[in-house]
Protein backbone atom coordinates (compact mmCIF):
# COMPACT_ATOMS: atom_id res chain seq x y z
CA UNK A 1 0.00 0.00 0.00
CA UNK A 2 2.69 2.50 0.92
CA UNK A 3 4.68 1.12 -1.82
CA UNK A 4 1.88 1.63 -4.23
CA UNK A 5 1.82 5.45 -2.82
CA UNK A 6 5.14 6.20 -3.04
CA UNK A 7 5.42 5.29 -6.52
CA UNK A 8 2.69 6.85 -7.42
CA UNK A 9 3.86 10.05 -6.63
CA UNK A 10 5.48 11.68 -9.82
CA UNK A 11 8.56 12.03 -8.30
CA UNK A 12 9.84 14.46 -11.30
CA UNK A 13 6.65 17.16 -11.04
CA UNK A 14 7.50 17.84 -7.96
CA UNK A 15 11.47 17.90 -8.14
CA UNK A 16 10.51 20.45 -11.40
CA UNK A 17 8.33 22.47 -9.19
CA UNK A 18 10.70 22.57 -5.91
CA UNK A 19 14.18 23.50 -7.57
CA UNK A 20 12.96 25.17 -10.84
CA UNK A 21 10.38 27.59 -10.47
CA UNK A 22 8.96 29.80 -13.10
CA UNK A 23 8.31 33.14 -13.42
CA UNK A 24 4.16 32.62 -13.01
CA UNK A 25 5.01 31.20 -9.77
CA UNK A 26 7.43 33.50 -8.55
CA UNK A 27 4.54 35.71 -9.08
CA UNK A 28 2.11 33.68 -7.08
CA UNK A 29 4.59 33.13 -4.14
CA UNK A 30 4.92 36.74 -3.81
CA UNK A 31 1.21 37.63 -3.87
CA UNK A 32 0.51 34.92 -1.27
CA UNK A 33 3.64 36.50 1.06
CA UNK A 34 2.38 40.01 0.60
CA UNK A 35 -1.03 39.27 1.06
CA UNK A 36 -0.26 36.91 4.60
CA UNK A 37 1.40 40.35 5.48
CA UNK A 38 -0.52 43.27 4.35
CA UNK A 39 -4.04 41.23 5.68
CA UNK A 40 -2.26 40.19 8.96
CA UNK A 41 -0.86 44.51 9.40
CA UNK A 42 -4.15 45.07 9.10
CA UNK A 43 -5.86 42.27 10.96
CA UNK A 44 -3.79 43.56 14.44
CA UNK A 45 -4.94 47.25 13.62
CA UNK A 46 -8.44 46.51 13.32
CA UNK A 47 -8.26 44.06 16.17
CA UNK A 48 -6.59 46.98 18.46
CA UNK A 49 -9.22 49.42 17.46
CA UNK A 50 -11.84 46.83 18.27
CA UNK A 51 -10.41 46.11 21.65
CA UNK A 52 -10.34 49.97 22.79
CA UNK A 53 -13.95 49.73 21.76
CA UNK A 54 -14.70 46.99 23.73
CA UNK A 55 -13.24 48.65 26.95
CA UNK A 56 -14.76 51.87 25.86
CA UNK A 57 -16.74 53.99 28.29
CA UNK A 58 -19.39 54.59 25.74
CA UNK A 59 -21.71 52.10 24.90
CA UNK A 60 -22.21 52.35 21.13
CA UNK A 61 -18.59 51.75 20.41
CA UNK A 62 -18.59 48.16 22.98
CA UNK A 63 -21.66 47.49 20.80
CA UNK A 64 -20.15 48.33 17.61
CA UNK A 65 -17.10 45.90 18.68
CA UNK A 66 -19.36 43.11 19.95
CA UNK A 67 -21.08 42.83 16.57
CA UNK A 68 -18.11 42.93 14.25
CA UNK A 69 -16.11 40.09 17.04
CA UNK A 70 -19.98 38.18 16.48
CA UNK A 71 -20.76 38.57 12.85
CA UNK A 72 -16.96 37.86 11.81
CA UNK A 73 -16.44 35.22 13.52
CA UNK A 74 -19.64 33.67 13.26
CA UNK A 75 -19.77 33.05 9.83
CA UNK A 76 -17.49 31.25 6.91
CA UNK A 77 -14.64 33.13 5.57
CA UNK A 78 -15.35 32.01 2.59
CA UNK A 79 -18.76 34.03 2.62
CA UNK A 80 -17.11 37.11 3.79
CA UNK A 81 -14.48 36.72 1.16
CA UNK A 82 -16.91 36.32 -2.16
CA UNK A 83 -19.23 38.90 -0.27
CA UNK A 84 -16.17 41.58 -0.02
CA UNK A 85 -15.38 40.63 -3.52
CA UNK A 86 -19.03 40.91 -5.84
CA UNK A 87 -20.37 43.29 -3.11
CA UNK A 88 -18.26 46.48 -3.92
CA UNK A 89 -16.32 47.68 -6.86
CA UNK A 90 -12.28 47.34 -5.79
CA UNK A 91 -9.71 49.69 -7.26
CA UNK A 92 -6.16 47.63 -8.95
CA UNK A 93 -3.80 49.60 -6.98
CA UNK A 94 0.13 50.36 -8.52
CA UNK A 95 2.28 51.44 -5.80
CA UNK A 96 5.57 52.65 -7.15
CA UNK A 97 4.66 52.37 -10.42
CA UNK A 98 6.56 48.76 -9.71
CA UNK A 99 3.97 46.99 -7.70
CA UNK A 100 0.61 46.17 -8.91
CA UNK A 101 -2.00 44.86 -6.94
CA UNK A 102 -5.39 43.76 -8.82
CA UNK A 103 -8.57 44.41 -7.49
CA UNK A 104 -9.45 40.58 -6.65
CA UNK A 105 -6.59 40.65 -4.29
CA UNK A 106 -7.84 44.37 -2.72
CA UNK A 107 -10.52 42.96 -2.05
CA UNK A 108 -8.96 39.62 -0.83
CA UNK A 109 -6.75 41.81 1.81
CA UNK A 110 -9.83 43.53 2.81
CA UNK A 111 -11.50 40.43 3.48
CA UNK A 112 -8.79 38.70 5.31
CA UNK A 113 -8.00 41.49 7.75
CA UNK A 114 -11.54 42.27 8.72
CA UNK A 115 -11.72 38.80 9.52
CA UNK A 116 -8.51 38.65 11.46
CA UNK A 117 -9.10 41.70 13.46
CA UNK A 118 -12.07 39.72 14.88
CA UNK A 119 -9.92 37.26 16.28
CA UNK A 120 -7.04 39.45 16.96
CA UNK A 121 -9.66 41.84 19.19
CA UNK A 122 -9.78 38.70 21.45
CA UNK A 123 -6.10 38.09 21.72
CA UNK A 124 -5.16 41.75 22.37
CA UNK A 125 -7.90 42.34 24.86
CA UNK A 126 -6.67 39.29 26.65
CA UNK A 127 -3.40 40.30 26.60
CA UNK A 128 -4.73 43.73 28.10
CA UNK A 129 -6.47 42.26 30.56
CA UNK A 130 -3.75 40.14 31.90
CA UNK A 131 -1.97 43.51 33.10
CA UNK A 132 -2.32 44.62 35.98
CA UNK A 133 -4.72 47.45 36.82
CA UNK A 134 -2.08 48.72 39.08
CA UNK A 135 -0.21 49.29 36.27
CA UNK A 136 -2.70 52.18 34.68
CA UNK A 137 -3.11 53.35 37.83
CA UNK A 138 0.08 54.40 38.33
CA UNK A 139 0.54 55.37 35.17
CA UNK A 140 -2.89 58.14 35.56
CA UNK A 141 -1.23 58.70 38.68
CA UNK A 142 1.63 60.30 37.59
CA UNK A 143 -0.75 62.19 35.13
CA UNK A 144 -0.11 60.58 32.32
CA UNK A 145 -3.60 60.86 30.10
CA UNK A 146 -5.38 57.25 29.04
CA UNK A 147 -3.37 57.22 25.66
CA UNK A 148 -0.20 57.91 26.69
CA UNK A 149 -0.30 55.37 29.73
CA UNK A 150 -1.80 52.69 26.93
CA UNK A 151 1.11 53.37 24.56
CA UNK A 152 3.94 53.62 26.85
CA UNK A 153 2.98 51.42 29.96
CA UNK A 154 -0.02 48.71 29.25
CA UNK A 155 0.73 48.07 25.49
CA UNK A 156 4.24 47.25 25.59
CA UNK A 157 3.62 44.77 28.34
CA UNK A 158 0.47 43.13 26.78
CA UNK A 159 2.34 42.59 23.52
CA UNK A 160 4.69 39.63 25.69
CA UNK A 161 1.07 37.97 26.34
CA UNK A 162 -0.03 38.83 22.70
CA UNK A 163 2.86 37.92 20.58
CA UNK A 164 2.35 34.15 20.80
CA UNK A 165 -0.51 33.96 19.89
CA UNK A 166 -0.17 36.20 17.38
CA UNK A 167 2.33 34.31 15.61
CA UNK A 168 0.03 31.70 15.29
CA UNK A 169 -2.70 33.99 13.95
CA UNK A 170 -0.11 34.82 11.30
CA UNK A 171 0.84 30.89 10.06
CA UNK A 172 -3.04 30.02 10.03
CA UNK A 173 -2.96 33.29 7.64
CA UNK A 174 -0.40 32.15 5.21
CA UNK A 175 -2.25 29.10 4.83
CA UNK A 176 -5.37 30.90 4.53
CA UNK A 177 -4.86 33.35 1.56
CA UNK A 178 -5.29 30.03 -0.71
CA UNK A 179 -8.86 30.87 -0.59
CA UNK A 180 -8.37 33.54 -2.33
CA UNK A 181 -8.11 31.75 -5.47
CA UNK A 182 -11.86 31.66 -5.59
CA UNK A 183 -12.09 35.27 -6.61
CA UNK A 184 -9.07 34.80 -8.86
CA UNK A 185 -6.38 36.00 -7.08
CA UNK A 186 -3.40 34.12 -8.77
CA UNK A 187 -1.23 33.16 -5.38
CA UNK A 188 -0.27 29.65 -4.22
CA UNK A 189 -2.74 27.98 -4.45
CA UNK A 190 -4.02 29.00 -7.59
CA UNK A 191 -1.06 28.33 -9.45
CA UNK A 192 -1.09 24.81 -8.64
CA UNK A 193 -4.91 24.63 -9.86
CA UNK A 194 -4.10 25.63 -12.59
CA UNK A 195 -1.20 23.39 -13.21
CA UNK A 196 -3.02 20.47 -12.69
CA UNK A 197 -6.00 21.43 -14.45
CA UNK A 198 -3.67 21.60 -17.32
CA UNK A 199 -2.33 18.33 -16.77
CA UNK A 200 -4.38 16.26 -14.49
CA UNK A 201 -1.13 15.54 -12.46
CA UNK A 202 -2.35 15.57 -8.60
CA UNK A 203 1.32 15.55 -7.46
CA UNK A 204 1.24 19.70 -8.18
CA UNK A 205 -0.86 20.18 -4.64
CA UNK A 206 2.04 18.19 -2.97
CA UNK A 207 4.59 20.23 -4.72
CA UNK A 208 2.63 23.54 -3.33
CA UNK A 209 1.79 22.10 -0.05
CA UNK A 210 5.16 21.92 0.54
CA UNK A 211 6.07 25.64 -0.86
CA UNK A 212 3.38 26.52 2.17
CA UNK A 213 5.43 24.16 4.09
CA UNK A 214 8.36 26.29 3.46
CA UNK A 215 6.64 29.71 4.47
CA UNK A 216 5.13 28.41 7.67
CA UNK A 217 8.71 27.28 8.58
CA UNK A 218 10.70 30.39 8.40
CA UNK A 219 7.87 32.22 10.48
CA UNK A 220 8.38 29.73 12.95
CA UNK A 221 12.17 30.88 12.74
CA UNK A 222 11.27 34.28 12.61
CA UNK A 223 8.59 34.29 15.84
CA UNK A 224 11.36 32.11 18.10
CA UNK A 225 13.36 35.09 17.38
CA UNK A 226 11.08 37.69 18.12
CA UNK A 227 10.01 35.60 21.22
CA UNK A 228 13.10 35.05 22.72
CA UNK A 229 14.03 38.68 22.05
CA UNK A 230 11.20 39.92 24.14
CA UNK A 231 11.35 37.86 26.86
CA UNK A 232 15.34 38.76 27.37
CA UNK A 233 13.86 40.98 30.08
CA UNK A 234 11.41 39.27 31.37
CA UNK A 235 11.82 35.62 34.08
CA UNK A 236 10.52 32.69 33.08
CA UNK A 237 10.92 29.87 30.92
CA UNK A 238 11.33 30.37 27.26
CA UNK A 239 11.29 28.03 24.83
CA UNK A 240 14.50 27.07 22.39
CA UNK A 241 14.51 26.96 18.95
CA UNK A 242 14.19 23.66 18.58
CA UNK A 243 10.88 23.04 20.87
CA UNK A 244 9.33 25.64 18.89
CA UNK A 245 9.99 23.79 15.89
CA UNK A 246 8.42 20.73 17.15
CA UNK A 247 5.22 22.82 19.02
CA UNK A 248 4.93 24.49 15.48
CA UNK A 249 4.83 21.27 13.82
CA UNK A 250 2.53 19.58 16.46
CA UNK A 251 -0.96 19.97 16.17
CA UNK A 252 -1.42 18.87 19.59
CA UNK A 253 0.51 21.37 21.29
CA UNK A 254 -0.47 23.84 18.75
CA UNK A 255 -4.14 23.26 19.76
CA UNK A 256 -2.94 23.89 23.61
CA UNK A 257 -1.67 27.00 22.89
CA UNK A 258 -4.94 28.07 21.50
CA UNK A 259 -4.05 27.93 17.83
CA UNK A 260 -7.25 27.71 15.62
CA UNK B 1 -5.16 69.39 50.53
CA UNK B 2 -9.06 70.15 52.07
CA UNK B 3 -12.20 67.36 52.10
CA UNK B 4 -15.12 68.55 53.00
CA UNK B 5 -17.94 66.13 53.62
CA UNK B 6 -16.76 63.70 51.22
CA UNK B 7 -18.94 60.79 50.76
CA UNK B 8 -18.36 57.56 48.47
CA UNK B 9 -20.41 54.26 47.39
CA UNK B 10 -19.47 51.40 45.77
CA UNK B 11 -23.17 50.22 44.46
CA UNK B 12 -25.03 50.10 47.73
CA UNK B 13 -21.96 49.96 50.41
CA UNK B 14 -21.48 53.34 51.55
CA UNK B 15 -18.11 53.02 52.12
CA UNK B 16 -16.93 57.14 53.02
CA UNK B 17 -19.88 58.69 55.08
CA UNK B 18 -18.53 62.10 55.02
CA UNK B 19 -15.10 62.59 55.54
CA UNK B 20 -13.47 66.09 56.33
CA UNK B 21 -9.90 66.90 56.86
CA UNK B 22 -7.38 69.98 56.34
CA UNK B 23 -3.70 68.93 55.71
CA UNK B 24 -1.64 71.84 55.65
CA UNK B 25 1.55 72.51 53.68
CA UNK B 26 4.41 70.74 55.38
CA UNK B 27 2.54 69.06 57.28
CA UNK B 28 2.39 64.69 57.66
CA UNK B 29 -0.89 63.05 58.70
CA UNK B 30 -1.15 59.95 58.98
CA UNK B 31 -4.51 57.52 58.63
CA UNK B 32 -5.03 54.86 60.55
CA UNK B 33 -8.32 52.55 60.95
CA UNK B 34 -9.35 49.10 60.90
CA UNK B 35 -9.40 47.43 57.13
CA UNK B 36 -12.60 48.47 55.48
CA UNK B 37 -12.51 51.57 57.25
CA UNK B 38 -12.41 53.56 54.13
CA UNK B 39 -8.90 55.29 54.32
CA UNK B 40 -7.47 53.67 51.13
CA UNK B 41 -10.82 54.27 49.28
CA UNK B 42 -10.45 58.22 50.77
CA UNK B 43 -6.47 58.57 49.84
CA UNK B 44 -7.63 57.04 46.88
CA UNK B 45 -10.21 59.63 45.98
CA UNK B 46 -7.54 62.88 46.62
CA UNK B 47 -6.08 62.06 43.01
CA UNK B 48 -9.23 61.12 41.58
CA UNK B 49 -8.34 57.20 41.36
CA UNK B 50 -12.05 57.50 42.75
CA UNK B 51 -14.74 59.31 41.79
CA UNK B 52 -16.42 61.06 44.91
CA UNK B 53 -20.64 60.65 45.57
CA UNK B 54 -20.63 64.36 47.43
CA UNK B 55 -18.38 66.69 48.64
CA UNK B 56 -15.46 68.43 47.51
CA UNK B 57 -11.36 68.34 47.44
CA UNK B 58 -8.96 70.66 47.02
CA UNK B 59 -5.24 70.73 46.72
CA UNK B 60 -3.54 74.01 46.18
CA UNK B 61 -7.56 75.28 46.16
CA UNK B 62 -7.93 73.68 43.12
CA UNK B 63 -11.27 71.65 42.92
CA UNK B 64 -9.91 67.81 42.10
CA UNK B 65 -11.57 65.97 39.70
CA UNK B 66 -14.42 68.33 39.01
CA UNK B 67 -15.15 71.39 38.00
CA UNK B 68 -18.27 73.59 39.29
CA UNK B 69 -20.69 74.08 36.65
CA UNK B 70 -24.06 76.07 37.53
CA UNK B 71 -23.55 75.16 40.87
CA UNK B 72 -23.43 71.57 40.44
CA UNK B 73 -20.32 70.12 40.63
CA UNK B 74 -19.59 67.95 37.20
CA UNK B 75 -16.62 65.77 36.64
CA UNK B 76 -13.67 67.42 34.77
CA UNK B 77 -11.85 66.77 31.45
CA UNK B 78 -9.56 64.30 31.31
CA UNK B 79 -6.90 66.55 30.58
CA UNK B 80 -7.62 68.33 33.70
CA UNK B 81 -7.18 65.66 35.74
CA UNK B 82 -4.19 64.55 34.43
CA UNK B 83 -2.83 67.79 35.10
CA UNK B 84 -3.81 68.15 38.40
CA UNK B 85 -2.25 64.47 39.10
CA UNK B 86 0.74 66.00 38.10
CA UNK B 87 1.12 67.47 41.49
CA UNK B 88 -0.09 64.68 43.46
CA UNK B 89 2.47 62.08 44.07
CA UNK B 90 0.88 58.32 45.06
CA UNK B 91 3.04 54.97 46.04
CA UNK B 92 1.33 52.27 46.50
CA UNK B 93 0.84 49.10 48.73
CA UNK B 94 2.27 46.88 45.51
CA UNK B 95 4.48 49.52 44.43
CA UNK B 96 3.01 49.45 40.52
CA UNK B 97 6.75 49.92 39.00
CA UNK B 98 6.34 49.75 35.23
CA UNK B 99 8.15 46.33 34.88
CA UNK B 100 9.28 46.55 31.20
CA UNK B 101 11.72 49.90 32.42
CA UNK B 102 14.83 50.14 34.43
CA UNK B 103 14.47 51.54 37.69
CA UNK B 104 16.08 55.18 36.09
CA UNK B 105 13.06 55.14 33.07
CA UNK B 106 10.57 53.85 35.62
CA UNK B 107 11.53 57.52 37.63
CA UNK B 108 12.22 59.78 34.19
CA UNK B 109 9.08 58.89 32.44
CA UNK B 110 6.47 60.90 33.65
CA UNK B 111 8.84 64.20 33.88
CA UNK B 112 9.99 63.42 30.10
CA UNK B 113 6.57 62.42 28.71
CA UNK B 114 4.36 64.22 30.79
CA UNK B 115 6.01 67.06 31.70
CA UNK B 116 8.22 67.42 28.31
CA UNK B 117 11.32 67.80 30.05
CA UNK B 118 14.82 67.18 28.33
CA UNK B 119 15.84 63.60 28.72
CA UNK B 120 19.42 64.68 30.15
CA UNK B 121 18.04 66.68 32.48
CA UNK B 122 15.17 63.70 33.58
CA UNK B 123 18.08 61.71 33.57
CA UNK B 124 20.36 63.70 35.89
CA UNK B 125 17.63 64.90 38.41
CA UNK B 126 16.42 60.70 38.67
CA UNK B 127 20.06 59.76 39.25
CA UNK B 128 19.77 62.55 41.98
CA UNK B 129 17.17 61.14 43.60
CA UNK B 130 17.45 57.38 43.56
CA UNK B 131 20.70 58.45 45.18
CA UNK B 132 18.45 59.82 47.99
CA UNK B 133 16.95 56.77 48.26
CA UNK B 134 19.76 54.92 48.66
CA UNK B 135 19.33 52.93 45.50
CA UNK B 136 22.53 54.80 43.35
CA UNK B 137 23.73 51.78 42.08
CA UNK B 138 20.58 50.15 40.58
CA UNK B 139 19.69 52.91 38.21
CA UNK B 140 19.60 50.14 35.35
CA UNK B 141 18.21 46.74 37.16
CA UNK B 142 14.65 45.99 36.32
CA UNK B 143 12.06 45.95 39.06
CA UNK B 144 12.04 42.05 38.71
CA UNK B 145 15.42 42.09 40.29
CA UNK B 146 15.26 44.34 43.17
CA UNK B 147 13.80 43.81 46.37
CA UNK B 148 10.38 44.88 48.00
CA UNK B 149 12.11 47.11 49.74
CA UNK B 150 13.68 48.26 47.02
CA UNK B 151 11.12 48.93 44.57
CA UNK B 152 8.86 50.84 46.96
CA UNK B 153 11.72 52.76 47.31
CA UNK B 154 11.61 53.31 43.53
CA UNK B 155 8.58 53.80 43.48
CA UNK B 156 9.03 56.98 45.87
CA UNK B 157 11.85 58.64 43.76
CA UNK B 158 9.00 58.29 40.37
CA UNK B 159 6.23 60.02 42.09
CA UNK B 160 9.29 62.42 43.98
CA UNK B 161 10.39 63.47 40.29
CA UNK B 162 7.48 64.92 39.78
CA UNK B 163 8.16 67.20 42.01
CA UNK B 164 4.99 66.69 43.76
CA UNK B 165 3.26 69.52 46.34
CA UNK B 166 1.57 66.58 47.87
CA UNK B 167 2.62 62.71 48.52
CA UNK B 168 0.12 60.19 48.93
CA UNK B 169 1.21 56.74 50.71
CA UNK B 170 -1.45 53.87 50.78
CA UNK B 171 -0.37 51.82 53.08
CA UNK B 172 3.45 51.11 51.58
CA UNK B 173 4.92 48.90 53.55
CA UNK B 174 2.23 46.52 54.10
CA UNK B 175 3.48 44.09 51.15
CA UNK B 176 7.16 44.56 52.18
CA UNK B 177 8.63 41.98 54.26
CA UNK B 178 9.36 42.47 57.92
CA UNK B 179 13.66 43.30 57.81
CA UNK B 180 13.27 45.54 54.77
CA UNK B 181 10.26 47.52 56.12
CA UNK B 182 12.54 50.26 57.89
CA UNK B 183 14.27 50.91 55.01
CA UNK B 184 11.26 52.21 53.14
CA UNK B 185 10.28 54.18 56.60
CA UNK B 186 13.52 55.57 56.87
CA UNK B 187 13.19 57.14 53.57
CA UNK B 188 9.51 58.65 54.04
CA UNK B 189 10.47 59.85 57.95
CA UNK B 190 13.46 61.56 55.88
CA UNK B 191 10.87 63.31 53.49
CA UNK B 192 8.42 64.32 56.59
CA UNK B 193 11.35 66.38 57.75
CA UNK B 194 12.61 67.50 54.61
CA UNK B 195 8.92 69.43 54.67
CA UNK B 196 7.05 67.35 52.45
CA UNK B 197 3.23 67.77 52.69
CA UNK B 198 2.05 64.11 53.12
CA UNK B 199 -0.83 62.02 53.48
CA UNK B 200 0.09 58.36 54.60
CA UNK B 201 -1.99 55.31 55.27
CA UNK B 202 -0.42 53.35 57.60
CA UNK B 203 -0.48 50.72 60.78
CA UNK B 204 3.17 51.35 61.42
CA UNK B 205 2.66 53.44 65.05
CA UNK B 206 6.43 53.71 65.31
CA UNK B 207 6.47 56.18 62.24
CA UNK B 208 3.46 57.82 63.20
CA UNK B 209 4.84 58.77 66.17
CA UNK B 210 8.47 59.90 64.53
CA UNK B 211 7.34 61.64 61.69
CA UNK B 212 3.66 62.59 61.94
CA UNK B 213 1.94 65.87 62.65
CA UNK B 214 -1.07 64.39 63.10
CA UNK B 215 -2.98 60.91 63.74
CA UNK B 216 -6.54 60.41 62.38
CA UNK B 217 -8.34 57.33 63.11
CA UNK B 218 -11.07 56.17 60.52
CA UNK B 219 -13.69 53.48 61.33
CA UNK B 220 -16.71 52.75 58.80
CA UNK B 221 -16.43 55.53 57.08
CA UNK B 222 -15.55 58.02 59.13
CA UNK B 223 -12.81 60.10 60.80
CA UNK B 224 -13.39 59.29 64.24
CA UNK B 225 -10.67 61.17 66.36
CA UNK B 226 -7.92 63.33 65.17
CA UNK B 227 -4.84 64.32 67.31
CA UNK B 228 -0.88 64.28 67.73
CA UNK B 229 0.93 61.01 68.00
CA UNK B 230 1.20 61.46 71.67
CA UNK B 231 -2.50 61.49 71.72
CA UNK B 232 -3.25 58.37 70.51
CA UNK B 233 -0.39 56.62 72.32
CA UNK B 234 -1.32 57.89 75.85
CA UNK B 235 -4.90 59.34 75.98
CA UNK B 236 -7.14 57.85 72.86
CA UNK B 237 -10.74 58.90 74.03
CA UNK B 238 -12.65 56.61 71.73
CA UNK B 239 -13.44 53.31 72.35
CA UNK B 240 -12.67 51.99 68.96
CA UNK B 241 -9.65 54.00 68.57
CA UNK B 242 -8.37 51.85 72.30
CA UNK B 243 -9.49 48.58 70.87
CA UNK B 244 -7.81 48.78 67.40
CA UNK B 245 -4.39 50.64 68.96
CA UNK B 246 -4.49 47.75 71.26
CA UNK B 247 -5.20 45.42 68.77
CA UNK B 248 -1.82 46.60 66.46
CA UNK B 249 0.89 48.11 69.40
Amino acid sequence: MMHQLIVAIDWHVIWQRIFHPDNVFARALWATIYISVVAQVLGVLLGLLAALGRMSRLPPLRWISATYVTVFRGTPILVQIFYMYFAFSWPTLHIGGVWTIPDAAVAGIAALSINEGAYMREIIRAGIDSIDRGQMEAAKSLGMRYGLAMRRIVLPQAARVIIPPLGNEFNNMMKTTSLLFTIGVYELFADAQQKYSQTFIADYYIAVAFWYLVLTTIWTVIQASIERRLSASERGQELTFQERLVAAWNPVSAWARGAR
Amino acid sequence: MQAEDVHKRFGRLHVLKGVSLEVTKRETVCIIGPSGSGKTTFIRCINHLEKIDSGRIEVNDHLIGYREKNGKLVEDSERNIARQRTQIGMVFQRFNLFPHKTALENVIEAPVRVLGAPKAQAVEEATLLLGRVGLGDKLDTYPGKLSGGQQQRVAIARALAMKPALMLFDEPTSALDPEVIGEVLTVMEELAHEGMTMIVVTHEMGFAREAADRVVMMDDGLIIEEGTPEHFFEAPEHERTKQFLSKIL
